[in-house]
């Protein structure tokens, strides 16, 4: 069987859980390899939820949220940016490629990019394989 | 904590999950998950009898944790609160697995799918045992409401709202309200003067005891929460004094500057000192700066020489002030496109291409030539064509339907044939007469000889062939019916722009944290059970800054923003949110990273105890704070730590 990574999204409620709900709704059709897991804001996904995600088996972390401007708590999705580049910093060093954690802007009306991200996402994980287990213990 | 006993409830929704997913697999495999203690499936858990199911066994069963398998939280998360809530456990003791979204209506059917399912159903099972019984709070409200833009939408809920006798302040950046219906000339289908029906309940809103109009004034910065709203508002000086004015128009009169009339859209000049008509309201006028001769050159004021009222007043300055409100209706309606950008239909360069506001101010007995349909050079028509979808259903410019074209196209050609002898020219792609006696009308107007053709224009040329093309402008257009080419010629073109979003749309939409559609519009919380309300709780949007929409739906869209204000006014207080952030003070070391990370000012450091504390009431519950904080001492509630984790592992395991 070939390889299929798992991979945790942490949409906002605002935007991104919103805009696959779209997706959904419009039936548009993405591989199931995402989890969606509804947060506040993609300021409020802390490190420690992402580290959490890989070392309890997730291949990839997939954060979304609003588009820059358009944070519904003003600029939650700017903190975002700056934890997530320090945090891809601190996995580089672990040996987890910077794909396996992404961050992405979806809005409220982008169903068909949310469905373009996690096709994306997961294709190029299925390419760099399945996390190591040494890289999970860390 | 007590012992957890969890309840799982997954719905077919019809075939809509259960035609993707094996529900009842899902519900098997819940049923063994650690702490169920039921599992069940049903055909629709939002309906009557799926909240009886879960209510019942919260009675009998002792269940006092609950999971929903279906819809997306956004949706009816808040129904199923209500039956833990009714069964007398806090709302917060439910998680929702949105299978149906998320899920079956994403991936195809398949083991794969209802595997997903599955591991969705396991994870919520996880994340919901660390859930807490939070409190719910309330607070009262300001009742006073805030509506921006004095358009017929503004209009409509403020005189709602105000006839409760609720305050309601009417916000308008022009020099008076009105909006764009106030330059209309007839309204369709029934052919109402737009003035007619607008000017009295313009006047009306003035007078209102409960209404405080506030014209040339704009919001500019907005904060609080619903029920809790402090706005400031710039209001530009006018130079006149609203309270000595007495209207008598003198000023205007013998102001020697002439500067073509925005109301008028260019086919008229106002002065320098003006009121955009002379129904306005207020009926005060005000000064142009960037045409006015003392401002440009510091000599003139021929306006205050001859005001008996003594109410120009030069030394007028802009006023800043604030005003608390509970709610806030967002009306400021739309643009028209810009007919110059779309080059092959020639307007700015042939006089006689028109759009169709401009020719509403043509038809207009108050516009700039009282109501006489003519060219350029002053002579009526003989013949006319009315151009259909100038931008709208076009990958060009817009993809949307403008939803009005068809309409006042129709009325136009009406128009015409009632006060000249033109023949007139239909060019469309497809007749959308959709609302009430709209067909009717569209049947009236093809009695009335007007001749219809199926097609785009491709192209309007005063390019003539033949003899009988000459000094006309020729429409060249294929007749989809008749499968040929034709030119058409004319001696005036209309054409039926479209309607756009606010040139400023994304500054305003930043303002009131509105999001926007695809199409740039402002986007509504739900498109069908939630069409007036935002994803900001307690501003609603109604008429075309949500989208195209005609009078009759505009007014009722008011209406409905106005009832949901009132029903939070009528209240007097509301529920906050539990899912805030909170603080444990014996952990937090005081090192203020939270202070300045929170975007709502709403976390301060005691002094005293050495120690951040949170404002509940400011909090808005984003979560920033918590993923912050490096000693771990910021719980944001409803998503904390050990639920979100709980969650990744139930997914992963």
């Amino acid at each position: 069987m070939s390889f299929e990574p798992k991979i945790i999204g942490f949409l906002c409620n605002w935007c991104s859980y919103a805009g696959a709900d779209l997706a959904g709704v419009s039936r548009m059709k993405c591989v199931p390899n995402v989890h969606i897991i509804r947060t506040m804001c993609s300021g409020g996904v802390s490190p420690a939820f992402i580290l959490k995600a890989f070392q309890a088996g997730a291949d990839g972390v997939l954060i979304c949220g609003c588009n820059p401007g358009d944070c519904h708590y003003r600029e939650g999705n700017y903190k975002a940016i700056r934890r997530v580049t320090l945090l891809k910093k601190v996995l580089e060093r672990l040996g987890i490629e910077e794909q396996r954690l992404q961050l992405h802007w979806i809005c409220a009306s982008c169903g068909d990019e949310f469905v373009d991200v996690v096709n994306n996402m997961t294709a190029e994980l299925k390419e760099l394989g399945p996390l190591r287990d040494a890289e999970r213990e860390v | 904590m007590e012992e957890p006993r969890i309840g799982v409830y997954v719905c077919h929704c019809g075939t809509n999950i259960a035609g993707t997913i094996d529900v009842e697999e899902v519900a098997k495999y819940a049923a063994i998950l650690p702490h169920v203690v039921v599992s069940r499936h049903y055909e629709y858990m939002c309906s009557d009898p799926g909240q009886e199911l879960i209510k019942n066994d919260i009675k009998q069963l002792g269940i006092n944790r609950v999971v929903v398998a279906s819809c997306s939280p956004r949706l009816h998360e808040k129904a199923f609160q209500g039956v833990l809530r009714e069964s007398g456990l806090s709302p917060y003791l439910l998680q929702m697995a949105n299978i149906r979204e998320h899920c079956a209506w994403l991936h195809e059917k398949g083991a794969e799918t209802t595997e997903k399912a599955k591991r969705m159903v396991r994870a919520a099972v996880n994340r919901v045992s660390h859930h807490e019984a939070l409190e719910i709070r309330q607070v009262p409200i300001f009742p006073a409401t805030l509506v921006v833009g004095g358009g017929i939408a503004g209009i409509q809920a403020a005189m709602e709202i105000a006839n409760s006798n609720q305050i309601v302040y009417l916000v308008e950046r022009e020099p008076s309200i009105g909006g764009h219906m106030a330059q209309f000339d007839k309204t369709f289908p029934t052919l109402d003067c737009a003035a007619c029906i607008l000017t009295p309940r313009m006047t009306e809103v003035a007078r209102h005891r409960y209404i405080r109009i506030l014209t040339y004034s704009e919001v500019i910065e907005i904060s609080g929460y619903v029920g809790n709203f402090r706005v400031k508002i710039r209001r530009k000086p006018r130079y006149v004094d609203e309270e000595k004015c007495i209207g008598c128009g003198i000023c205007q009169e013998k102001c020697p500057w002439k500067v073509p009339s925005e109301f008028d859209v260019g086919m008229r000049e106002r002065k320098a000192i003006y009121t955009p008509f002379p129904q306005a309201v207020p009926n005060v006028p005000v000064i142009d700066t960037e045409h006015c001769a003392y401002f440009l050159k510091g000599k003139c004021r021929a306006c205050e020489k001859f005001c008996d009222a003594k109410a120009i007043n030069f030394e007028q300055k802009e006023l800043i002030f604030e005003l608390d409100v509970g709610n806030i209706i967002i009306a400021t309606g739309f643009d028209t496109l810009d007919a110059a950008k779309i080059t092959q239909y020639g307007y700015g360069r042939y006089p006689n291409v028109f759009t169709s506001l401009e020719f509403e101010r043509l038809c207009s007995p108050a516009g700039p030539t009282e109501g006489h349909i003519v060219l350029a050079n002053g002579k009526q028509p003989d013949s006319v064509a009315i151009i259909h979808c100038v931008g709208s259903r076009d990958k060009n410019y817009h993809e949307y339907c403008s939803r009005v074209c068809c309409m006042h196209a129709l009325k136009h050609a009406h128009l015409l044939k009632e006060k000249t002898k033109a023949d007139v020219y239909q060019m469309y792609i497809d007749m959308r007469c959709f609302g009430k006696g709209y067909e009717e009308f569209y049947q009236r107007v093809q009695k009335e000889k007007v001749n219809f053709i199926r097609g785009k224009v491709a192209k309007v040329t005063d390019e003539a062939i033949g003899e009988e093309e000459k000094g006309k402008l020729i429409v060249l257009v294929e007749d989809t019916l008749l499968g040929s080419m034709l030119r058409v010629p004319v001696d005036m073109v209309v054409l039926c722009v479209a309607i756009e979003p606010r040139k400023d749309a994304q500054e305003v939409a930043k303002l009131f944290h509105l999001g926007r559609s695809e199409d740039g519009f402002f986007l509504e919380r739900h498109a069908k059970l939630d069409p007036v309300a935002t994803m900001s709780e307690g501003i609603f949007i109604v008429g075309c800054c949500q989208g195209p929409k005609d009078i009759p739906d505009t007014v009722a869209q008011a209406s409905a923003a106005a009832a949901r204000a009132l029903a939070m006014i009528v209240r007097g207080k509301m529920e906050v949110s539990a899912t805030t952030a909170s603080i444990d003070e014996s952990k937090c070391s005081g090192c203020k990273i939270c202070n300045l990370l929170c975007p709502y000012n709403a976390i301060f450091f005691d002094d005293a105890t050495k120690v951040s504390r949170i404002n509940q009431v400011l909090c808005q519950g984003c979560g920033v704070c918590a993923a912050a904080c490096p000693s771990g001492a910021i719980t944001h509630n409803y998503f904390t730590a050990d639920e979100i984790m709980a969650e990744v592992e139930g997914v992963l395991a």
